[in-house]
């Protein structure tokens, strides 16, 4: 697996060599885009919003090994937990944050622990029905969630009490923009942690680490719920950002979109998410204004055409490169 | 009188209708050396899925210290200290050699389940996977996806895999299996290395490696234990030849 | 009382567009092992094929009905031999991902060739308007779905158990190295099984039109009850699904009577809690 033998892997405590500080530069670089680029901070803390749900998908599918088509119900349970919480008086954005992840923990906890115990057909569905169901809860539930029009009269008071979510949305750039670094560096540390190892060992042969003594189910409803949590935290952030929240952060297009966009970039390598959001939010800007019936078009092909001869998404074709030319180097 | 490690009472098993393993009552002391032979289809490896807790069991018991535990799951009697390897070779096809045997090290430390600290930090645990490596002569290949490894040192690295669990009892599948009979010491030195305290179970036809390996035969023939004694009284056993060896011996026994 | 038969027989009637649509899915699932998301499409086409007979060219119901299957089942046929097999080996997410892409592609294209909204289906005469049986008022349409269903089902079943075809879908499933070995082309009997499978699911998208709506979101919005049939009834069964659609359909439907305002929130729950208590399906071998 490249992501483990390419580079130094440091643990969370590592002195800052060289390696680490040009790692930091692309943060740096986005963090300087309303100087650079004023006017794009919505459309860039939305990206930021989609990769670090994205990450949390790739802990399922890239890692664990879990697909699934309902992610998207953790992410509505985040959005829906924070908006309503400020509906209701609670505004601050960080306490309504973790609100959110918690919530959408326990939720991700309480359909883990069916959805685990089933594989194949049968899980992927109980997954789709999950969100489904929450899906519906909402739709009913129009007194509390607003249903089809949305949840109104969502605002946030400023981030940790100094930084207003403002017109035109340096805060909620910045804000989602730190959290996003957060989210990345842990997730980092849990890909190369002897969790994450093991993870992969689940996802490669389960029964050889069962006999190996592993407590698989317990190892994949860990990384279920932080995954939900993490889901959880990116609608709480889209809530916050945008100050609405919509039936389509629960909805299947949302499920699926949000997977496209993991497998365009690449799942199972931590940059994935980061290459695969931009291009599909960029490609769906451009296309589905037009038409929608195109956009779908559009997508389906690619993917089809993607799985057919380049899987592995962009960066499973950058790393087949490099792979090509170091080959040649050597002959 | 010496506890018995590993111990089955009145053992049996079915698949559908048909008694795969019937009634078996078997022994296998701390620091024993025994192989268990048998035709194809006669339920060793079954036998096997059966201590383990792979295959739950149609009546019997299994004991580990005198203490049963045939109702405890597979990963627990794996952590209690049985350790095996499969006659299909099982591994971790996209992982490398190194992180094969680091897995099975780090469940068996116990620090498999930590998210946060990465694991070259974990030195000693690395280094006892190192070692493992080195003691299975795949030191040179740490670095190769498992899928790649030609098939006689995937089988090395299932051993590998086993030994990492620091098992008290290790029950070896066939580890020889499709191993040219020419390179199949290098098995048996591996085994001849294994610590005194762990008692082996290892079901191979490669009479050779059997007959020199083995303090202790039992002979498995659909599923019913037929005979158990030293090499030398296997050998001569007039029921085990009809059965097993047929006139035609595979491998000579070692002198008695 | 009579409410209660009533619903119980619009329930039957629904479960039996269910089974219908997704006993394919069950039969191509245990045969093949493909997770194929994309089967909606295959009810929809028919849908789209039946009502477009009969409303472009004004051909006959049933007619409409048996040309749309049999193209539909083409289509399936040759989708199979062309592009399902390239991923029979292939990961669960490449083959999710595979069908997932399909159905983008058809539902976009039946948007361009129909438009965005749902096909208006006009029922032929005699199955307008209600019959009464014992006292009770029935619609037509649905009695016929019943009525028709079952012969259908009927059928099925028996060349399931009693011809050479089934009895190879069968051993198959059972067990396709031992069946290779005894000389079943599996290769072939994929692919007749796969026209068969999306043939019966394009019958009942087309009799269904009028249960579920005919529109090109159709198998985005009803594939996880499909795949609800199937997980519930057993993968590579055909009596199981069977008894996990109507169980569905009648449930959904009296939930739907007796609680509108909960939508499907009842039927999502139910199937959890099936799950839960048989992850293998309700017809697991103990």
């Amino acid at each position: 697996m490249k992501i483990v033998t390419a580079s130094p892997i440091p643990s969370l405590v590592a002195p800052f060599t060289i390696n680490e500080v040009l790692k930091l530069l692309p943060w740096l670089a986005a963090a300087a885009l309303p100087l650079v680029l004023p006017g794009y901070e919505p459309l860039a803390t939305q990206v930021f919003v989609m990769i670090l749900f994205a990450l949390s998908l790739d802990l399922l599918v890239g890692y664990a090994g879990i697909v699934t088509l309902g992610h998207a119900g953790l992410f509505g349970v985040g959005g829906y937990t924070a908006g309503i919480l400020s509906v209701h008086g609670f505004t601050d954005p960080i306490f309504t944050a973790l609100c959110a992840m918690v919530l959408a923990a326990v939720t991700g906890l309480a359909f883990g622990v069916a959805i685990l115990r089933t594989k194949g057909l049968t899980l992927l569905m109980l997954t789709m029905a999950s969100a489904f169901l929450l899906y519906e809860i909402a739709n009913k539930a129009t007194s509390l969630t607003g249903g089809e029009d949305g949840l109104q009269g969502v605002s946030f008071a400023p981030v940790l009490g100094l930084f207003e979510f403002d017109f035109r949305g340096k805060t909620a750039f910045f804000y989602t923009l730190v959290a996003l670094f957060f989210v990345f560096v842990f997730v980092r540390a849990m890909i190369h942690s002897p969790f994450g190892w093991s993870l992969r060992g689940i996802r490669e042969n389960d029964a050889r680490m069962v006999a190996i003594g592993c407590p698989i189910m317990r190892r994949r409803l860990i990384v279920y719920v932080i995954s939900a949590a993490l889901a959880g935290l990116a609608g709480a952030l889209q809530a916050q950002s945008t100050q609405f929240v919509a039936l389509y952060s629960l909805s299947f297009e949302l499920s699926g979109n949000i997977l496209i966009m993991l497998i365009l970039g690449g799942s199972g390598r931590l940059y994935g998410a980061f290459v695969g959001v931009p291009v599909f939010m960029f490609a769906q800007d451009l296309l589905a204004k037009q038409d929608p019936a195109n956009w779908f078009l559009g997508q389906g092909i690619v993917l089809i055409v993607m799985v057919t001869l380049a899987p592995g998404g962009v960066l499973g074709v950058a790393e087949r490169t490099i792979d090509a030319i170091k080959q040649r180097r050597k002959a | 009188m010496d506890t018995a490690m590993l111990e089955t009472r009145g053992l049996s098993c079915t698949f559908g209708s048909n008694l795969v393993i019937a009634d078996v009552n078997f022994t296998l002391r701390p620091g024993e050396r025994r192989a268990l032979i048998g035709p194809n289809g006669a339920g060793k490896t079954t036998f096997i899925n059966l201590l383990t807790g792979r295959l739950r069991p149609w009546t019997g018991n299994v004991l580990l210290n005198g203490v049963d535990i045939t109702d405890l799951d597979e990963a627990r009697r794996i952590r209690l200290g049985i350790g095996r390897t499969f006659q299909i070779t099982s591994l971790f096809p996209r992982m490398t050699v190194r992180e094969n045997v680091f897995l099975a090290v780090a469940e068996c430390e116990g620090i498999a389940g930590n998210l946060l600290r990465s694991v070259l930090s974990y030195g000693r645990q690395v280094a006892r996977a190192d070692e493992l490596l080195h003691r299975v002569s795949l030191s040179d290949v740490g670095h190769v996806p498992a899928q790649l490894l030609p098939y006689g040192r995937q089988r090395l690295l299932e051993i590998a895999i086993a030994l990492a669990l620091r098992p008290k009892i290790l029950l070896l599948d066939e580890p020889a299996a499709g191993i040219p009979t020419a390179e199949s010491h290098i098995i048996l030195d591996i085994l001849a290395t294994l610590p005194n305290e762990i008692a082996v179970l290892l079901i191979d036809h490669d009479m050779d490696l059997v007959f020199r390996f083995a303090q202790q035969i039992s002979v498995l023939v659909q599923g019913s234990i037929l005979v158990e004694g030293a090499p030398s009284d296997i050998a001569a056993d007039q029921r085990v030849r009809e059965v097993y060896l047929g006139d035609n011996k595979h491998g000579r026994p070692a002198a008695a | 009382m009579a409410t209660l038969i009533t619903i119980l027989f619009f329930g039957v009637a629904y479960g039996m567009i269910l089974y219908l649509i997704s006993v394919g899915l069950a039969v191509t699932m245990g045969l093949i092992g493909f997770v194929n998301l994309a089967h909606g499409v295959f009810a929809m086409l028919g849908g789209y094929a039946t009502v477009s007979f009969m409303n472009r060219f004004g051909v006959p119901f049933l007619l409409s009905l048996a040309i749309g299957c049999i193209l539909v089942a083409a289509l399936g046929f040759l989708l199979e031999r062309m592009l399902y097999r390239r991923f029979y080996g292939r990961s669960e997410l490449d083959q999710v991902l595979f069908s997932f892409g399909l159905i983008l592609v058809s539902v976009a294209i039946v948007r361009i060739a129909w438009g965005p909204l749902a096909q208006p289906i006009q029922l032929p005469n005699y199955l307008k308007g209600q019959v009464t049986i014992l006292d009770l008022a029935l619609p037509a349409y649905r009695l016929a779905l019943v009525g028709f269903g079952a012969a259908v089902i009927a059928g099925l079943w028996f060349a399931f158990d009693r011809t050479l075809f089934g009895a190879r879908i069968r051993a198959a499933v059972d067990n396709r190295a031992m069946a290779e070995s005894i000389g079943i082309n599996t290769s072939r009997l994929f692919s007749l099984a796969f026209g068969l499978g999306t043939g019966l699911a394009a019958l009942g998208g087309g009799l269904g039109a009028d249960v579920l709506a005919i529109a090109p979101a159709y198998p985005l919005q009803y594939i996880v009850y499909f795949l609800i049939v199937v997980a519930v009834g057993g993968l590579g069964s055909i009596k199981g699904p069977f008894v996990a659609a109507l169980a569905i359909g009648i449930s959904d439907t009296a939930c739907r009577y007796f609680v509108p305002e909960a939508g499907s929130i009842f039927i999502f729950a139910f199937v959890f809690i099936v799950l839960i208590w048989r992850p293998n399906g309700i017809m697991e071998r103990r």
